[in-house]
C-alpha cells in the first residue's frame, strides 16, 4: 500500500481531533494551574475550527471505503461525525465552570479520544475496526462517567457503565465472531453476500443478529438494556451526562442502522420484527417510568430511553424514507437534548442539586434560562415551531408510510405521556414559587454562548427544513 | 405583486411576542403599550382584510405560496375565502379587547403576552392555511401556550388540573388528526400537503369512511364536541379572563374549523357517511351543554357550558351538510365568538369586582357597574337567538338546514332555546338586579376605561351583524359554496 495525500482526506476530521487533542495535552502541562479553564475555550474554538477545515474531506455522492476496506467514506458517517464534533464543543462550553471537571485537561483530552472513537464508529466498514471503534468510544466514556473521584454517585455511575459495557461488549463481540466463522471475512460489505453463498441456515444468522443486537441496545439505551442509563446520566458530572446521552447513542444508533441493513438484507423480516418491538417497549417504558421521576436528570435520562424508541421506528419500518426520518431525527435529538443537559448543567452548578424541586420559580430567578429550558423541553414533546415536531412528524410519516399505522399511533399515544411529564417541569418553572427567588442563577459566558446557540439551532431545525431535510436524505441514502 | 396581507396578520402577533420579550420584565407599562399596538395593528389589518375581501367574485383570495419543502410537497400557502375570513375578523376582534381586558394584570405580564400572542399567531395561521402540514404546524403552536398560559396566570384552585386536562385532551386530539392526514398525504399518492390539490384527490369511499373520523373527531376535540367536551369548561373557568375569551371566542371556532376544512372537504364521502350519527352527539351537546349550564352556580361555568351548547350548534350546523346548516354555522362561529368574548369579558370584570362568581351571593351590581350589565345582556339576548342580534341570523339557519332533512332534530334541539333563556335571565336577574349584598357595598367600583372601551366594542359588533346582516351573511354564504362545490352540490 502507498500513502499519498488523497489517503488521509477522507479521516481529516480524525487526524484533526487527533491533533487538537496532542494541543490540550501540551496545554495541560504548560500553562499555570489557574489557567486549565481556558483550554475549554481551545477545546471548543478547536472543534470550530476543525468543523470548517473539515469542508473539503466530504465524501463524493458514491461512496467509497478506503484505508483497505476499514472506513466507508459515506456521507452517512461524515455527517454524524459533524454532529459528534459539534456535540463535543458544546460540552466542553458546559463543562468549563465546572471546578473538577473543565479545569482539568484530561476531561478535555478523553472527551476528544471518545470523539474520535465515535468519529470512527460511524465510518467503520470492518468488523475489527468497529469493535476497536466501540471500544475507543466507550473506554473513555467510563472514565468521564465517574470523573468527580470524590462522589460516590459518581464513582457507582463509572463502574456500572463499565460493567454493563464491558458485559454487552463482549457479547457483541461473541456475534462478530460467528458472523466471521459464517463469512470468512471480516468487511461487514462482504458479509452478506459471502453467507448467501455458503448456503447458511437462516437460524444461526439469525442467532448472531440478536447476539451483535444486545451491544447496540446497550449504546442506544434500548429495553431491555437500558437499565444502566438513568443510574449512569443521574451520576455523571451533567455535561458527561448530557453527551453520554447525546453524541455516544446516535453513535449507536448509526451503527446499527448500517449493520442491520448492511449484514442481514436476508433476514430483514426478523429484525424488523425484533426492532419494532423494542422501539414500542422502549418508547412506552421510557415515558411511563419518566413520569414518576424527581430528579430531573433522570426524569431527561428515562425520556433518552423513549426518544431512542421514536428514532427505532425510523430503522424498523425499513425504507429508505425510514431512515432519513431517523437520522433527522437524531440530528434534532442531539441538539436539543445537548440544550436540556446543558441547562440542568447550568443551574445545577449554581443550586447545587438535581432535583425537581430545585427548579421551583426559576422563571422568576432567571427568565431567559427558563425560556431556553422552555424550547428544549417542548422541542422534546415534539411542538412547533421547534425541530422536534417536524421530527416526530417525519417519523410517524415514516410508520404510516409503510403501512404500520399502529405504530404509528403508539407513537403519538407516547408523546402524549411525554408531553405530560414535560409540561409537568414547565409548571415547576414557571408557576411554584420558592424561596430562593432573590437568588438570580447567573449563567456563566460559555454555558450562555452554548444555550444560545442551541436554542437558535432548535428553532431553526423546525422552522427552515429544507437544508436539514436534504442533509438527511444524502445521508440516509448513502447507507444502501 | 399584492401586499402579502395574511402573512402580515399571521405574524403580527408573533413579532410583537418578541419584541416584548426584549423589554426588561419589571418595566410593566411599556410592555402593555406594545402590547395594545400590536393588538391595535391586528385588528386595522384584520379589519381591512374583512372589507376588501370581493364578495362577488368568491373563491380563496389574498393567496400566497412559497415552497417550504418542497421534496414532500410543503409549502407555505395562505389564502381565505368567505368561510374564514370573518374568523380572521373575530380573532383580531379578540385579540384587541383581550389586551385590553389584560391591562391589570401585574404577575410577568411580559411573559403573558408572549404567550398570547404566540397564541394568537398559531389561531391565524391555522385559519388561513392551505396547506396541512402549515395547519397542524399552527394548531399545535395554538395548543400549547394555553397551558402555560392557564397554569400560571389562571384561578388559583383549578388551574393546574384544567390547564393540563385541556392541552392533554387538545394534544390527543391534535396527534389522532396528524395521522389521519398522513394517512390521507400517502393514499393520495400526490405527494403534495396543499389542500386544493388533495380536494381532487378522488380518495376511495372506503378509505374516506375509515379515516373521517380520525380527522373529524381530532379536531372537533377542540371544537367542545361530545364526548370530548369534558376539558373545555374547566379549561374556561381555570383560565385568566383574556385567555378564557381567546380560548372559548377563537379557539372552539379552531376546532371546529379544521374539522370542517380537513374533515368534510376533503373527505366529503366519509363526511356523508357518519354524519346520520355524529348529529346525535352534537344535538347531545346542544341540549345536554344546555341543561348543565342551568344547574351550574359557578358564574363561569354557566358560560362554559354554554359555549358547549352554542359550539354544538356549529357542528349541529356542518352535520346537516346543507346550505342552510353551513351558513347558520359559519355566522355562529363568528357570532358566538364575539358573544361568548363578551360574556368572559363580563365574567372577568365582575370578579375582578367581588372575588366571588357564586351566583346566588351576588346581586345588585347593574348599579355599580351598569356597562357591565347592558353588555351581559346583549350577549344574553344574543345567546337566546333574539331576532335583531347576530344569534339569530345565525341560530335560525341552522335550524332551517335541521328542519330540511331531520325535523324531530330540529324540534329537540329547540329546546335548547328555552333552557338558554333561563338560565340567561337568572343571572341577569340574580348578579345584576335586586339588591347589593352588604359585604360588597364600600369596596365594589365601576369598571375602567379600556374595559368599557372591550365590552362596547364586542357589543356594538353583535349588534350590527343583527340588524344589517349583509354586512355578513353574503361573504359566508359565498364560503359555502367553496364547501358545497365539494359535497356535489347538496
Amino acid at each position: 500500500m502507498i500513502l499519498n495525500a488523497s489517503m488521509f482526506l477522507p479521516i481529516l476530521p480524525e487526524i484533526l481531533l487527533v491533533a487538537l487533542g496532542a494541543v490540550v495535552l501540551i496545554l495541560d502541562l504548560v500553562l499555570p494551574k489557574k489557567q486549565h479553564r481556558n483550554i475549554g475555550w481551545v477545546t471548543a474554538a478547536g472543534m470550530g475550527v476543525i468543523l470548517l477545515l473539515s469542508i473539503p474531506a466530504r465524501p463524493e455522492t458514491e461512496p467509497s471505503l478506503v484505508w483497505g476496506g476499514m472506513l466507508r467514506h459515506d456521507w452517512l458517517g461524515f455527517s454524524f461525525t459533524m454532529l459528534f464534533i459539534f456535540g463535543a464543543g458544546i460540552t466542553a462550553l458546559f463543562a468549563m465552570d465546572f471546578k473538577k471537571l473543565g479545569h482539568r485537561g484530561e476531561f478535555y483530552l478523553l472527551m476528544i479520544v471518545s470523539t474520535i472513537g465515535m468519529a470512527l464508529m460511524v465510518s467503520a466498514a470492518d468488523l475489527v475496526m468497529l469493535y476497536l471503534a466501540i471500544e475507543t468510544t466507550a473506554i473513555p466514556l467510563y472514565i468521564l462517567a465517574g470523573f468527580f473521584i470524590r462522589d460516590d454517585k459518581s464513582t457507582e455511575a463509572g463502574f456500572k457503565y463499565f460493567l454493563f459495557g464491558a458485559m454487552t461488549s463482549a457479547i457483541m463481540l461473541y456475534g462478530f465472531s460467528l458472523l466471521f466463522g459464517f463469512a470468512g471475512t471480516t468487511n461487514i460489505y462482504q458479509i452478506a453476500q459471502s453467507v448467501r453463498e455458503g448456503g447458511l441456515p437462516a437460524g444461526a444468522l439469525i442467532g448472531s443478529m440478536l447476539l451483535v443486537l444486545v451491544g447496540f441496545s446497550f449504546k442506544i439505551a434500548g429495553v431491555p438494556f437500558h437499565f444502566w442509563s438513568p443510574d449512569v446520566y443521574e451520576g455523571s458530572p451533567t455535561p458527561v451526562a448530557g453527551f453520554l446521552s447525546t453524541a455516544s447513542k446516535a453513535a449507536g444508533f448509526v451503527v446499527l442502522l448500517r449493520f442491520m441493513m448492511v449484514v442481514f438484507p436476508d433476514i430483514t423480516l426478523q429484525w424488523g420484527a425484533v426492532i419494532t418491538a423494542m422501539s414500542v417497549a422502549t418508547m412506552t417504558l421510557g415515558n411511563l417510568l419518566a413520569l414518576t421521576q424527581k430528579n430531573i436528570k433522570r426524569m431527561l435520562a428515562y425520556s433518552s430511553i423513549a426518544h431512542a424508541g421514536y428514532a427505532l421506528i425510523g430503522v424498523a419500518v425499513i425504507s429508505q424514507v425510514g431512515v432519513s426520518s431517523m437520522v433527522y431525527y437524531l440530528i434534532v435529538y442531539l441538539v436539543t437534548n445537548l440544550a436540556a443537559f446543558g441547562i440542568v448543567a447550568s443551574c445545577g452548578r449554581i443550586t447545587g442539586s438535581d432535583e425537581m424541586t430545585a427548579y421551583y420559580g426559576m422563571s422568576r430567578r432567571s427568565p431567559w434560562l427558563a425560556l431556553a429550558l422552555l424550547v428544549a423541553l417542548l422541542s422534546l414533546a415534539g411542538m412547533p415551531p421547534l425541530g422536534g415536531f417536524v421530527a416526530k412528524f417525519f417519523v410517524f410519516a415514516a410508520a404510516v408510510d409503510a403501512n404500520m399505522i399502529w405504530l404509528a399511533v403508539i407513537g403519538v399515544l407516547n408523546a402524549i405521556i411525554g408531553m405530560y411529564y414535560y409540561l409537568t417541569v414547565l409548571k415547576y418553572v414557571y408557576l411554584y414559587r420558592s424561596e430562593d427567588e432573590e437568588k438570580p442563577l447567573l449563567v456563566t459566558r460559555p454555558q450562555k454562548l452554548a444555550i444560545t446557540v442551541l436554542t437558535v439551532g432548535i428553532i431553526l431545525i423546525g422552522t427552515v427544513l429544507v437544508p436539514w431535510f436534504n442533509w438527511a436524505t444524502t445521508a440516509a441514502a448513502s447507507v444502501f | 405583486m399584492q401586499f402579502p396581507i395574511l402573512t402580515f396578520i399571521v405574524f403580527t402577533p408573533m413579532a410583537a411576542g418578541l419584541l416584548i420579550l426584549l423589554i426588561p420584565g419589571e418595566r410593566k407599562r411599556e410592555v402593555r403599550v406594545a402590547a395594545l399596538a400590536a393588538g391595535i395593528i391586528a385588528l386595522v389589518l384584520t379589519v381591512w382584510l374583512y372589507f376588501s375581501y370581493d364578495v362577488a367574485a368568491g373563491g380563496y383570495q389574498f393567496v400566497e405560496n412559497y415552497p417550504w419543502l418542497p421534496a414532500l410537497g410543503i409549502s407555505y400557502q395562505v389564502g381565505v375565502d368567505g368561510m374564514n375570513t370573518p374568523l380572521v375578523l373575530l380573532t383580531g376582534v379578540v385579540m384587541f379587547t383581550g389586551v385590553l381586558i389584560s391591562w391589570n394584570i401585574d404577575d410577568r405580564p411580559r411573559e403573558f403576552f408572549f404567550f398570547l400572542f404566540l397564541l394568537a399567531t398559531g389561531v391565524f395561521g391555522v385559519f388561513v392555511a392551505l396547506d396541512l402540514f402549515m395547519l397542524i404546524f399552527f394548531y399545535e403552536i395554538a395548543v400549547f401556550p394555553m397551558y402555560l398560559l392557564i397554569a400560571i396566570w389562571g384561578w388559583k384552585v383549578t388551574r393546574e388540573y384544567a390547564a393540563m386536562k385541556l392541552t392533554l385532551y387538545l394534544f390527543i386530539g391534535s396527534v389522532i388528526a396528524l395521522i389521519g392526514i398522513l394517512a390521507m398525504y400517502f393514499a393520495s399518492g400526490l405527494g403534495t400537503f396543499n389542500m386544493l390539490a388533495l380536494e381532487g384527490a378522488g380518495f376511495s369511499t372506503t378509505f374516506q369512511k375509515i379515516w373521517f373520523p380520525f380527522v373529524f373527531f381530532g379536531f372537533a376535540v377542540l371544537g367542545g364536541i361530545f364526548p370530548f367536551h369534558n376539558w373545555s369548561p374547566d379549561g374556561h373557568v381555570a383560565a385568566p379572563t383574556a385567555v378564557s375569551m381567546f380560548h372559548a371566542g377563537v379557539l372552539m371556532k379552531l376546532g371546529a374549523f379544521a374539522a370542517l376544512r380537513v374533515g368534510i372537504m376533503l373527505m366529503p364521502e366519509g363526511a356523508k357517511f357518519h354524519m346520520p350519527w355524529i348529529i346525535l352527539l352534537t344535538l347531545v351537546n346542544v341540549v345536554y351543554g344546555a341543561f348543565i349550564a342551568s344547574v351550574q352556580s359557578d358564574f363561569k361555568y354557566v358560560i362554559g357550558f354554554s359555549s358547549v351548547s352554542h359550539m354544538g350548534l356549529v357542528l349541529m350546523g356542518f352535520a346537516t351538510l346543507n346550505r342552510d346548516g353551513f351558513l347558520g354555522a359559519g355566522v355562529q362561529m363568528f357570532s358566538h365568538g364575539v358573544m361568548t368574548a363578551l360574556f368572559f369579558a363580563v365574567v372577568g370584570l365582575v370578579y375582578d369586582q367581588v372575588h366571588t362568581r357564586e351566583i346566588p351571593s351576588l346581586g345588585g351590581l347593574s348599579k355599580v357597574m351598569p356597562l357591565v350589565a347592558v353588555a351581559f345582556i346583549v350577549g344574553g339576548l344574543v345567546s337566546m337567538g333574539m331576532p335583531g342580534f347576530s344569534g339569530f341570523i345565525a341560530e335560525f339557519p341552522i335550524f332551517m338546514g335541521l328542519w330540511r332533512d331531520n325535523p324531530l332534530i330540529a324540534i329537540i334541539a329547540a329546546i335548547s332555546i328555552v333552557i338558554t333563556a333561563s338560565y340567561i335571565f337568572r343571572i341577569v336577574g340574580q348578579v345584576f338586579f335586586g339588591k347589593i349584598p352588604d359585604k360588597f357595598k364600600d369596596h365594589v367600583h365601576d369598571i375602567k376605561a379600556f374595559d368599557k372601551i372591550a365590552l362596547v366594542f364586542l357589543s356594538i359588533i353583535l349588534i350590527i351583524v343583527g340588524i344589517y346582516p349583509s354586512i355578513l351573511v353574503p361573504l359566508v354564504d359565498s364560503g359555502v359554496n367553496n364547501v358545497l362545490r365539494l359535497l356535489g352540490g347538496a
